[in-house]
């Protein structure tokens, strides 16, 4: 039986050869993300902004009549609303601000999504309600704060776990790779304007974990090798470690993109976004645990003997006896 | 590493077997097949955005517990000191500063008031603080004001008492299996899977259903009403339906602020017609000692009006042509007949003691999640597959026992989150990609391994040794961290993150046994057996 061979047996190739152009490319990047995120901002959802968000399928059309609902909600009198496909072409989404007051008296929200449910499925007999939500400005703000707490919380801990394993370095290494991931993904919502919304979070933790995985997998071998070849330069040393496990990493991000694939072309509409994102951060993040995560080390310090268990004070009299007695002195 | 002895391979396929099945009942509810009912069924709970349904996040008016409290210390306060013996006269009285102040004409009655209403206080807490506070100031003036144990029980009390409400009102709509929690000091979660109209359900839980029947002031002129001003001891309450204006056009009216009853001492409410107009009306039946006191009220007052008040609002204001004995009265108001049956049933549940607030709401439609978890579920079976096939054709033998792994892996996790009841969300089912991927990731790791270990010239038993004991450091580190992020996430996440956390640590678990142990085991197996002297990876 033969078996399918990705990557050929012994690859020597020079990752690392490349890792100035290439931080100097995830850095821009980075940075074009930030200046998207501050100028474009992301489009929030009722989730972190608060307000209404209704969600429609027009079952007998090809596509839902987008200028049209926005008139026809825009002259309800509640303002103007943000209209958005989701899925398929004829479902969408219609966010809303919550009107004046209705932080106090939440009878006044209710009464505007009956108002505009009741419009559209009036004027489109086709028109399916396929849920409403609802939230307030102070919840908003709690959920965003969780969120934000939620991801932050489990990055530093995460970091800190690998600097107890490894070294501070490779601490520091793996919690630079987490930022640059989760910076381009959030880069990528700013540019497309896809929706984000508390699920988006989940995907956000999602390719964390992913991500996290692949450098583990990857500053594992590096450690292996640091104590087998105690004299290889560094740079010399990291890329026989990414040659090494390259053959597993290319399997192993082909797996889970076979498996997100089918959730993203036959998954539910719902969580296009989610999947997608997800997408993204599967190539992010294996592109980081080699250029981001691995060179950091170089830079950090990190040297081949740095596993080489430290001589103690006991250790250098003991030495020192042991050469005095040599006559070495 | 390699020798699996009998005892082990019992437990291990025995664990194994017995997780696994415990997935067939959620399976089966998924695809719509019926459960034998005589078999335990333990089934994993489909979230509201899968199954459909209604979320409300209702949180509690805290400052008006501590309003009522002290209208209700005023009140008992009066009755008391009016049913002393010989009665002691109050000059004035005020609840300003969240604290009830008066002042006695007698002030050499300090010390019999102070006795009679020490009984009016209790401890509240576990530190046997009072609930109240009783001080005399200038000789003749006590103040009372409440204590922060006294506020806080009383919150706690109020919402205790919400959610028996609440409950009861859910139930009235006859819909299954709410999910019904107390959230924080002063919030309210419900759940609500696949409600019909959860229009209903809010319009249910906003009303706070507090009625009550107050004497109408007669002496309060129109003009002074519009602008506000009230004869003492009267309050303005704004009608509910505002064209039902009394006489003058003026949209309030003011009623006398004591005195009046509470609609608390129901034993019944109905929605029913008016024999004379046909109008839809709610009919009450008071209990005992409510009737008592009804029939007091408008015998005492037969030819003056009464307002019916309901939430603050007053839906009418009959004139009394004469007493009420019964213990049963109707109330008319501009209904119709949902609104009137909505009322009957939140009269029947009792009042809530407290107002709510709808904070949050998601409301997903029973056809969007049924199309999600079909669509879902296609997506993982067409997945699974996929990936199947590819880890088959890169590692021959040692990709079937990965898949075969695989497979019992998503049916244990689905098995554990059945035993624990647990709720399956759309963030969960990305929690189970995550899973598949860490588990498919692991027994890569080992394979890679073992071959790299044999292209070093290790002869086959050791190598797959080799293989495990290499790559497990790695799947060691990576899950530690996955656990530890999961669990943060748990800890400080709220809705999609918790549901995302917890497939997560589940999946950790079994991912790890099944990937690493369960292979291992019959990798060793076959190796005992077959003893090859090559492997074909």
């Amino acid at each position: 039986m033969k078996l399918l061979k990705l990557v050929p047996d012994h690859t020597n190739i020079r990752f690392l050869k490349w890792r100035v152009p290439f931080y100097v490319i995830s850095l821009l990047l980075m940075a074009a993300s930030i200046g998207l995120v501050m100028t474009k901002g992301l489009n929030l959802g009722v989730d972190f902004v608060g307000g209404q968000m209704i969600r429609v399928t027009f079952e007998r059309s090809a596509e839902a009549p987008v200028p049209e609902l926005r008139e026809q909600v825009a002259k309800l009198g509640f303002g103007e609303p943000i209209i958005q496909r989701y899925g398929q072409p004829n479902q969408i989404s219609i966010r809303m601000k919550l009107p004046e007051g209705a932080e106090a008296e939440s009878a006044l929200s209710e009464k505007m999504a009956s108002t505009i449910t009741a419009d559209i499925k009036r004027n489109h007999k086709d028109a399916k309600i396929d849920g409403v939500d609802s939230v307030s400005g102070k919840v908003s703000k709690e959920l965003g704060w969780d969120a934000f707490r939620a991801l932050g919380f489990a990055a530093l801990a995460v970091a800190a776990y690998i600097w107890i394993r490894f070294e501070w370095q490779f601490g520091v290494g793996a919690l630079f790779a987490l930022v640059h991931d989760v910076t381009l993904t959030l880069g990528m919502f700013a540019l497309t304007q896809m929706e984000f919304d508390l699920n988006i979070v989940a995907a956000l933790l999602t390719l964390i974990g992913y991500s996290l995985n692949d450098t583990i997998v990857v500053y594992d071998r590096i450690r292996e090798n640091m104590k087998k070849y105690r004299k290889m330069p560094m740079p010399e040393l990291l890329d026989l470690s990414v040659n090494e496990t390259l053959s597993r990493t290319i399997v192993t991000s082909l797996s889970i993109l076979i498996t997100l694939m089918a959730l993203l072309i036959l998954g539910p509409d719902v969580i296009f976004g989610f999947t997608a994102a997800i997408v993204l951060g599967i190539f992010v993040g294996t592109y980081s645990s080699v250029y981001m995560a691995a060179p950091v080390l170089i830079w950090l310090g990190v040297h081949s003997d740095s596993f080489v268990a430290k001589e103690t004070e006991i250790d250098r009299q003991e030495r020192l006896a042991r050469e005095r007695s040599s006559g070495i002195v | 590493m390699l020798d699996f002895p009998l005892w082990k391979r019992v437990w291990y396929w025995g664990l194994t077997l017995v997780l696994a099945a415990c997935a067939l009942p959620s399976l089966f509810s998924i695809a719509g097949l019926p459960w034998p009912s005589a078999l335990p069924d333990p089934r994993v709970n489909l979230g509201l955005d899968l199954a459909g349904g209604s979320h409300l996040l209702l949180e509690a008016n805290e400052a008006q517990v501590g309003q009522q409290r002290l209208e209700n210390m005023e009140e008992d306060v009066r009755s008391r000191l009016k049913g002393a013996d010989p009665r002691i006269e109050i000059g004035e009285m005020s609840r300003g500063g969240g604290k009830l102040s008066f002042t006695l004409k007698d002030s050499s009655r300090v010390d019999d008031v102070r006795e009679l209403i020490a009984p009016l206080t209790t401890g509240a807490g576990l530190s046997g603080q009072r609930d109240w506070d009783i001080q005399v100031v200038d000789g003749n003036r006590f103040v009372l004001s409440p204590t922060p144990e006294g506020i806080e029980q009383a919150i706690d009390n109020a919402m205790e008492s919400a959610v028996e409400v609440v409950r009861k009102r859910i139930d009235a709509l006859g819909t299954r299996e709410p999910t019904i929690i107390r959230q924080g000091d002063n919030r309210i979660v419900v759940q609500v899977p696949g409600l019909q109209d959860p229009q209903a359900l809010k319009s249910l839980l906003g009303q706070t259903a507090k009625l009550e029947f107050k004497l109408v002031d007669e002496t309060a002129v129109p003009s002074d009403i519009v602008a506000g001003i009230v004869p003492p001891g009267s309050e303005i309450v704004p009608f509910a339906d505002p064209t039902s204006a009394s006489a003058g056009g003026v949209p309030a009216i003011a009623v006398k602020r004591l005195g009046g009853i509470k609609g608390d001492q129901l034993t019944n409410a109905q929605q029913a017609f008016d024999p004379q107009t046909n109008e839809p009306v709610v009919s009450i039946t008071f209990n005992q000692q409510g009737g008592e006191r009804f029939a007091n009220l408008t015998s005492q007052n037969v030819k003056k009006r009464f307002a019916i008040i309901l939430d603050g609002k007053v839906l009418s204001a009959p004139s009394i042509n004469e007493p009420i004995m019964g213990g049963s009265a109707q109330i008319s108001g501009s209904f119709d007949v949902k609104s009137a049956t909505q009322l009957a049933i939140s009269l029947r549940s009792g009042a809530l003691p407290v107002d709510l607030k709808v904070m949050e709401e998601r409301t997903v439609g029973p056809d969007l999640g049924a199309d999600s978890i079909k669509s879902g579920m296609i997506a993982m079976l067409v997945g699974t597959t996929a990936l199947a096939v590819f880890i088959l054709i890169t590692y021959g033998r040692f990709g079937v026992y990965a898949n075969l792994a695989l497979v019992l892996n998503v049916l244990m996790i689905l098995g554990v989150m059945g035993i624990f009841g647990v709720t399956l969300t759309l963030p969960g089912i990305a929690g189970f990609v995550l899973t598949i991927g860490a588990a498919v990731d692991a027994n890569v790791l080992i394979n890679e391994r073992i071959r790299e270990e044999r292209h070093r010239g290790r002869r086959v038993v050791q190598s797959v040794e080799l293989g495990y004991k290499e790559a497990s450091r790695a799947i060691f580190d990576a899950n530690i961290t996955n656990v530890i992020a999961a669990v943060l996430m748990f800890v400080f996440g709220t809705g999609p993150i918790k549901g995302f956390a917890v497939v997560l640590m589940i999946g950790i678990a079994t991912s790890v046994f099944t990937a690493v142990t369960l292979t291992r085991m019959w990798v060793s197996g076959w190796l005992r057996k077959a003893r090859p002297s090559d492997l074909v990876l």
